[in-house]
């Protein structure tokens, strides 16, 4: 069949099911545009930044475990998005963003609204492609969301140039697609699953570390059975979150810089560490020779690039996490040990990680004048009872939702966390809201944070997406502040706004419904109150101005020494 | 990082014969840290597929991302570790422009005839020799030549190639 460029791209879309696209038109994407105009089958959500496009894409793809497409045009169109690719490729989510691009006879020239967005991507993109030749196009679509999808995931750009828009050529879609240089490795290796095995069977003090590849992988089921059949203590990396159910009995929380203390205790004196879909960043180990010193590792993971990176690995498994652990657990069953046997044999490591969880639990000083953030997280978690999925910004709101919010399905938090993105949270849960229409989607922001997409109030509201945003409003760029005062000597330098919006006029002249409270006793009422509502609402929480996140590791210290309060 | 351990590889990549692919493999090791001694590219009897030599330097652990960073790149086809599995000829070829006066001339013949070098061109006031070899050999042939007044060198870095029937 003949087309244009532009209506291959659409139909494209359509083969590929793609319900919705986040974009922003331009010059060099008019054509698109025009054929949007004329199908029904694609939702397009317009924004009012071109990053928030690829947040939301990104919120989208992590809440719905589908690809996120985006939608821009040329020059700053496309180098507008360069943040929030970013964002998703540090955290390994698929998403495939489409960026519009000068005549293929002008590239080079310095023309009008021209940059070379594949050579800017080209570190921060699973991978990319500029099209110069109509007739590629099926196949490059076709190759970009494979790519993007499947091993381990990540964003692929798609530059198109106007000439090949308007070209005409045969469409034929490829239903399947291979790439001879590009076969990632699925299957685990039978061996190294037995060698895992039989360290299991020696170890007295091994530790489940979860990381968001369980979660990319859909094996929080398997990490369960796991967990439950071994009696084995689970701890999780941001990233991991979800991936373990917060509430179980065996969850220790999430570990690193701002870790429970039980759960970088049990990390610390552990013999065995089977770590799942996390790749050992700095803000999980610590100072590296420190961290799981007596351990020995086993690492699961799709890229073999994060084995043996930043630690030392005894057994390497690559392999899709929900594959190899199905491997494992098949293994184990064949050892035929009940659960009576390991809920025995590991009885005195129990012993040991319960005296440190009594001795410093997860806690705070409520104070009767100021609301404390973590209450409002606690309160939150109670009233939503953990059903809801929650997006952060990046700072302070983005740690204390992490410790407080015990997230107990995958996918519930949204979160950038390799990158750490400020300005994430809200245009992600955008995205959220939109790939799950039934749910509640709430963004926990910081004053600072908020503001840098706060544009998308008009998004929001356009697309009806009845998201709740709660900033947890202490005037400072908090954990800025927190390193100043705990490693400056309290000069706090350029941390403090002195001027804030009236976030609820500000939410009032979108036509969306603003709040404040300041007192400890406003939360629960508060927040009773937002999550009946059935549309956009905006809670500005004045909390302790000078509240920290503890525990704490310093930067480049051992994850045991911790400031606890 | 304990620089005692740190070795030389050569790495033979067969890559996709794509725009990017090279900038792609350039940016990663500028953006991750990775040093280049030498690359040298081109196109292979498969005109789709680009040979590609590089030679880089590291401790085990380096070597190793290296090589599982290159093999991530969706555009790379096959990375193989020359070095590491032994067993190979290496190539580089060198232009050497040399002061070639009358009282030198004589001892530049000398010079190539022991090395095989070829003299390319030839001026009034200086040759060009052409020499190709190992490392080790043309190191040797600079550092003779050097005395003489070495006025321009350009090299074209190694290429590797396995031995026997192991091909790439």
């Amino acid at each position: 069949m003949m087309m244009s460029g532009a209506q291959m791209v659409v139909e494209a879309l359509k083969r590929e099911g793609v319900e919705v696209i986040f974009g922003y038109p331009g010059g060099a994407v008019i054509d698109i545009y025009d054929e949007l105009y004329k199908t029904r089958e694609i939702k397009h959500v317009l924004v009012r930044h071109e990053q928030a496009a690829t947040h939301a894409a990104d919120g989208y793809a992590r809440s719905t475990g589908r690809v996120g497409t985006v939608l821009v045009t040329s020059g700053p169109g496309a180098t507008n998005t360069v943040t929030g690719i970013a964002t998703a490729y540090m955290d390994s989510i698929p998403i495939v963003v489409f960026t519009g691009q000068v005549p293929t006879k002008l590239i080079g020239n310095d023309a009008f609204q021209e940059a070379d967005i594949t050579g800017i991507t080209r570190p921060i993109t699973k991978h990319n492609f500029l099209v110069k030749r109509v007739e590629d196009l099926p196949f490059i679509i076709k190759a970009a969301f494979h790519i993007a999808k499947t091993g381990r995931p990540g964003p692929v750009l798609v530059d198109l140039p106007k000439d090949v828009l308007q070209a005409k050529g045969k469409f034929d879609y490829p239903n399947e697609i291979k790439l001879r240089s590009y076969n990632p490795n699925y299957e685990p290796h039978i061996k190294q699953i037995e060698r895992a095995y039989e360290l299991l069977e020696k170890a007295e003090r091994p530790v489940l570390l979860v990381g968001g590849g369980v979660i990319s992988s859909e094996a929080s089921e398997e990490i369960k059975e796991l967990a439950e059949r071994l009696n084995l203590p689970v701890t999780m990396t941001l990233m991991g979150l979800g991936g373990f159910p917060g509430d179980h009995d065996q969850s220790l929380g999430m570990l690193g810089m701002h870790g429970t203390y039980y759960a970088n205790m049990a990390v610390a004196n552990c013999d065995l560490l089977l770590t799942v879909g996390a790749r050992f960043d700095d803000r999980v180990t610590g100072r590296v020779d420190a961290f799981a010193p007596m351990a020995k590792i086993i690492h699961i993971d799709i890229d073999p690039t994060s084995i043996q990176k930043n630690v030392k690995v005894h057994i390497p498994i690559v392999a899709d996490c929900k594959r190899a652990l199905r491997k494992l657990l098949e293994v184990i069953k064949i050892g035929a040990k009940p659960k009576k046997y390991w809920k025995e044999r590991f009885k005195d490591w129990w012993e040991q990680i319960d005296i440190w969880k009594r001795r410093y639990p997860l806690t705070y000083k409520p104070d009767p004048n100021y609301i404390k953030p973590q209450y409002v997280i606690e309160k939150l978690y109670e009233l939503t009872k953990g059903e809801a999925i929650i997006t952060t910004e990046v700072g302070q709101n983005q740690m204390w939702t992490a410790q407080f919010y015990k997230f107990k399905y995958p996918r519930t938090l949204i979160s950038s966390g390799g990158l750490g993105t400020m300005g994430f949270g809200f245009p992600a849960a955008i995205g959220a809201q939109i790939g799950n229409p039934d749910k509640l989607v709430i963004d926990i922001a910081g004053d600072g944070s908020i503001q840098m997409n706060i544009q998308e109030l008009a998004t929001a509201m356009e697309q009806r997406v009845p998201v709740k945003i709660i900033i947890l409003n202490n005037g400072y760029l908090g954990m800025v502040r927190q390193w100043q005062e705990l490693f400056y000597g309290k000069r706090y330098s350029q941390v403090r706004f002195e001027v804030l919006p009236d976030f609820v006029r500000l939410a009032e002249a979108y036509g969306a419904v603003g709040m404040q409270i300041t007192k400890p006793e406003e939360v629960e009422p508060a927040l009773k109150k937002i999550l009946e509502l059935k549309t956009l609402v905006i809670l500005d929480v004045h909390i302790a101005p000078e509240e920290g996140v503890f525990p704490m590791v310093p930067a480049g210290r051992a994850t045991t020494e911790m400031i606890l309060v | 990082m304990n620089e005692k351990n740190e070795k030389k590889h050569t790495l033979s990549v067969l890559v996709e014969n794509t725009p990017g692919a090279l900038a792609r493999i350039a940016g990663l090791f500028s953006g991750r840290g990775f040093n280049i001694d030498s690359l040298c590219v081109a196109e292979t009897l498969d005109p789709t597929l680009s040979h590609l030599t590089l030679v880089t330097h590291g401790d085990e652990f380096i070597i190793e991302q290296i090589i599982k960073q290159l093999r991530r790149l969706v555009d790379v086809y096959k990375v193989v570790d020359v070095t590491e599995e032994g067993d190979f000829v290496e190539r580089e070829m060198a232009l050497i422009k040399v002061r070639a006066e009358k009282e030198t001339r004589e001892e530049i013949f000398r010079i190539c005839e022991i090395f095989r070098c070829k003299i390319v061109d030839v001026s009034p006031k200086t040759y060009i020799l052409e020499v190709t070899g190992d490392e080790d050999k043309i190191k040797a042939v600079i550092e003779l030549l050097k005395p003489m007044g070495i006025r321009e060198i350009v090299r074209t870095g190694i290429i590797a190639m396995k031995r026997e029937k192991k091909t790439l």
